[in-house]
């Protein structure tokens, strides 16, 4: 009998084996499926984020079309309200946060010289949460009715989903359930990679590179993660309360029974106010490596502009109820809110100052990612300012729910974030696929981009000022705002065109036939020591580390003025290796992160359906949990 | 001790000890958060039964008592495993999934005493939010079970050598601060009472 059953050849085992060959010599769709490789998972983290991006987009442009006329009647009441939710959504947790971790994935071990993270499945666990609750979330759409008919089942009370508008009561159906546990789902995606990046930060780095050698972008991926372990869990028991009080019945938000729907809005900003340094720190990380390649300086004022980010990050903690002023929370509390507000202006400025001496005197080498971090500076700085004027609090009484709040956060963003994080793309593109974007097609999606951006988004700080409030689907004609709606629906068709232009690019870039080098910027940092793309393993050689912008030294000295004078066999990145890079141990393809990251989903479709399957979630979530830890690590 | 790090790393800290001792912290946030709800509306009841009507404060020292020894019985595990001992590692890390173990009990048994008693999650307040936190912190010391048991499987299979006593390690900081948890709810929760 055994003999019979092991000479029948078994299709199934066959297959597997393939999986294993192909995930194991990095070619076909199951290696990406079970990769743990930084990079790959990088780049999933990319594509995925810039395709809701795209989806975000859409429903922006559903948006601008509805306001752009009074009275339009593109979208009804209903579907506005579920389209601006998921908007905001979508393009804060499923956009600017998955960017940002794409780029912590990328550069990160390579900057400080490792040949990976510190928990490779675990980061590409986070990957497929993050994965699984961008679908779950966008899934709603579906729960409403017949969506052919235009019937959405989303969420339908605002990014920051204040009670009592979440309730049962006033948000009947499963949108605002799919909004609470999808947020859940992608704060474990983003609670496991920061844990991983703070671990990789501290314990891994090359030889050599101390705290203060390492670039800029490390230290905002540090910060950033160490925002992000301690600012989740708040939010994390705040949803926890709202899904007990809609799904159990319980009373956090029940004012009958006396609770509070405060209570959410403090919770909400406790987590949210770090949350909005979540998503600007890395982009002012990646901005500050872009500014002194293309300048050939050093970041003017390196320490000032680490311990501002640092700064920023404990201040933010401490600035959340200036998202309350009209709550009624007394003088005292608004006085104090308002004069923190002020102060965590004044690291921010720091930095911009040390951004623009960092250009000061430079030989500036005008490309497309140095368009991009020059557009961040400015576009952040108009968004910082009318931050200011916020943090005065009479003023923001009347600022309060009008479209110049709407204005001020997509300035530092969109303005701020978005651009940072395109600097980036044009910058380390070449890094990890191996070609150059076009310069021109870049350029042209700058400028387009840059001007649809300020025709979209100053128009909205004069339609605050005149009144215009946030989330109404419509405004009656006469007030003076119709031609302002217009030019900002207007703009927003012109990002869109940017955008198209950016997919253009990609395409057109991944038929390009010369292919880039290790080193085209003649960059500063670790990676561009290595080859494009970068090898699985990352460093042949492990390198010892001995300044700050290591590589910019291997490669120029100075003469006595104080000019780089470039060094004879400098490190081009191209020497081959003395080494034997077969006998280097890089962890093993897995496919348990995968398993145990569909769990999570199934759970939260129970927990709105059906107990039944809620036991099935967590039976999925065990085998891929108990898979991972009893699986070797490497072999 | 016997260590075998796999890597050296930059701090001196296993990696896997970095990552526990972060998540901690994150949970203190965790937990701050749900205790601070709980005092928010500790005297915010409309209606009863409120705290005093039922909680027996002998009962749940008991209970209190056993998860605080049961830190102890995890210090032993962890001193057996790094000293060779296994017989001692099995006993002790079965002792100290049992006392986790008679501790959720304890808590079932007060959950449904309560319940008969008339407080659900939706009577008011205190049931609201008293069945929030301590339900999350039971759920924590299950969880903390869990890994005991896996770990006596573990053991008992021969898997878990001195060399791999870091493991034992990581489970007891995490049962360890669950406990602590617990003695900042009880003093909280039951002991000073409005």
């Amino acid at each position: 009998m055994a003999r019979a059953a092991e000479q029948k050849p078994s299709p199934i085992l066959d297959a597997m084996r393939q999986i294993r060959e192909d995930a194991a010599s990095y070619r076909g769709i199951w290696s990406w499926i079970t990769t743990v490789d930084h990079k790959r998972i990088g780049i999933m983290y990319g594509v995925t984020a810039l395709g809701f991006f795209l989806l975000g987009g859409i429903e922006a442009l559903l948006i601008r079309l509805q306001l752009s006329t009074p009275n339009a009647r593109v979208l009804d009441p209903d579907q506005y309200n579920r389209i601006f939710t998921m908007h905001g959504t979508t393009m804060i947790f499923l956009v600017v946060m998955p960017l940002s971790a794409a780029f912590f994935n990328l550069i990160t071990p390579l900057m400080i010289g490792a040949r990976d993270v510190a928990f490779p499945r675990l980061n590409a666990f986070s990957y497929w949460v993050f994965l699984a609750g961008g679908i779950f979330m966008n899934a709603s759409f579906f729960t409403g009715g017949n969506i052919l008919h235009g019937e959405l089942g989303a969420p339908d009370a605002g990014w920051f989903g204040y009670a009592p508008l979440t309730l049962n009561r006033f948000s009947p159906g499963e949108g605002v359930d799919f909004w609470a546990l999808g947020l859940q789902i992608l704060g474990i995606a983003s609670m496991a990679s920061g844990f991983n990046f703070i671990v990789t930060i501290l314990n891994m780095r090359a030889p050599g590179m101390t705290l203060f050698r390492m670039p800029l972008f490390v230290w905002m991926t540090l910060v950033t993660s160490f925002l992000i372990v301690f600012a989740m869990p708040v939010i994390t028991v705040a949803l926890f309360e709202l899904l007990f009080d809609r799904l159990f019945d319980a009373n956090f938000f029940n004012v009958a029974k006396g609770g509070t729907p405060l209570l959410w809005q403090h919770m909400f900003w406790l987590f949210g106010h770090p949350e909005v340094y979540i998503l600007i720190l890395p982009a002012m990380g990646i901005v500050s490596e872009v500014l002194p390649t293309f300048a050939r300086k050093p970041l003017f004022g390196y320490p000032f502009v680490v311990f501002s980010g640092i700064a920023i990050a404990f201040m933010s903690w401490g600035v959340w109820a200036h998202h309350m002023f009209t709550t009624g929370l007394g003088a005292i509390a608004n006085s104090a809110f308002g004069v923190s507000t002020i102060l965590i202006a004044i690291p921010t400025g720091v930095k911009i100052f040390n951004w623009l001496a960092t250009l000061w005197g430079g030989s500036i080498s005008l490309k497309t990612p140095l368009y991009f971090a020059i557009g961040f500076i400015a576009m952040f700085t108009i968004g910082g300012l009318t931050g200011v004027t916020h943090s005065i609090v009479p003023s923001d009484y009347q600022q309060q729910d009008t479209y110049y709040v709407v204005a001020h956060f997509h300035q530092v963003l969109f303005g701020g974030a978005i651009f940072g994080l395109f600097a980036g793309i044009y910058y380390w593109y070449p890094k990890f696929t191996g070609r150059m974007l076009y310069e021109g097609l870049g350029q042209v999606q700058f400028w387009l981009m840059f001007i649809g951006f300020n025709l979209t988004f100053q128009p909205m700080m004069i339609l605050g000022l005149l009144g215009m409030p946030r989330r109404i689907y419509s405004y009656p004609q006469g007030q003076g705002w119709d031609a302002w709606n217009l030019v900002a629906t207007v703009g927003a068709f012109l990002i869109a065109t940017s955008v198209l232009i950016f997919i253009i690019n990609v395409i057109a870039t991944a038929r390009r036939k010369e292919r880039a080098e290790a080193d085209p910027w003649d960059g500063r940092t670790l990676e561009w020591s290595l080859p494009s793309p970068v090898p699985a393993y990352n460093f042949a050689k492990i390198p010892t580390v001995h300044a700050l912008d290591d590589f910019w030294h291997q490669k120029y000295a100075e003469d006595e003025s104080g000019r780089p004078v470039p060094v004879a066999a400098g490190g081009s990145g191209e020497e081959e290796p003395e080494v034997d890079v077969h006998g280097i141990h890089m962890p093993s393809p897995s496919f348990f992160p995968l398993i145990t990251a569909l769990g999570l989903p199934i759970i939260a479709t129970g927990l709105i359906y059906d107990p039944a399957i809620v036991a099935v979630g967590a039976a999925v979530l065990v085998v891929g949990i108990y898979g991972w830890a009893l699986e070797p690590a490497s072999e | 001790m016997q260590h075998s790090p796999a890597l050296e790393t930059n701090t001196g800290v296993d990696n896997r000890k970095l990552l526990m001792w972060l998540f901690l912290a994150s949970e203190c946030l965790f937990f701050g958060s749900l205790i601070g709800a709980y005092l928010l509306y500790r005297d915010k009841n409309v209606t009863g039964p409120y705290p005093k009507d039922l909680f027996d404060i002998p009962f749940t020292s008991v209970s209190a008592f056993i998860l605080l020894m049961s830190s102890v019985t995890m210090v032993l595990a962890l001193a057996a495993v790094q000293r060779g001992d296994q017989r001692g590692l099995r006993i002790w890390l079965l002792t100290t999934a049992f006392m986790g173990i008679l501790f959720v009990s304890g808590q079932a048994f007060e959950f449904t005493e309560f319940h008969r008693q008339g407080l659900s999650l939706s009577t008011n307040m205190f049931g609201t939010t008293f069945f929030v936190l301590t339900g999350f912190h039971g759920a924590h010391v299950t969880v903390g079970i869990l890994i005991l048991l896996s770990l006596f499987v573990m053991a008992w299979r021969g898997r878990l050598t001195q060399a791999e006593s870091l493991h034992v390690e990581l489970a007891g900081l995490y049962w360890h601060f669950v406990d602590i948890v617990w003695i900042v709810i009880f003093t909280l929760v039951y002991l000073i009472q409005p």
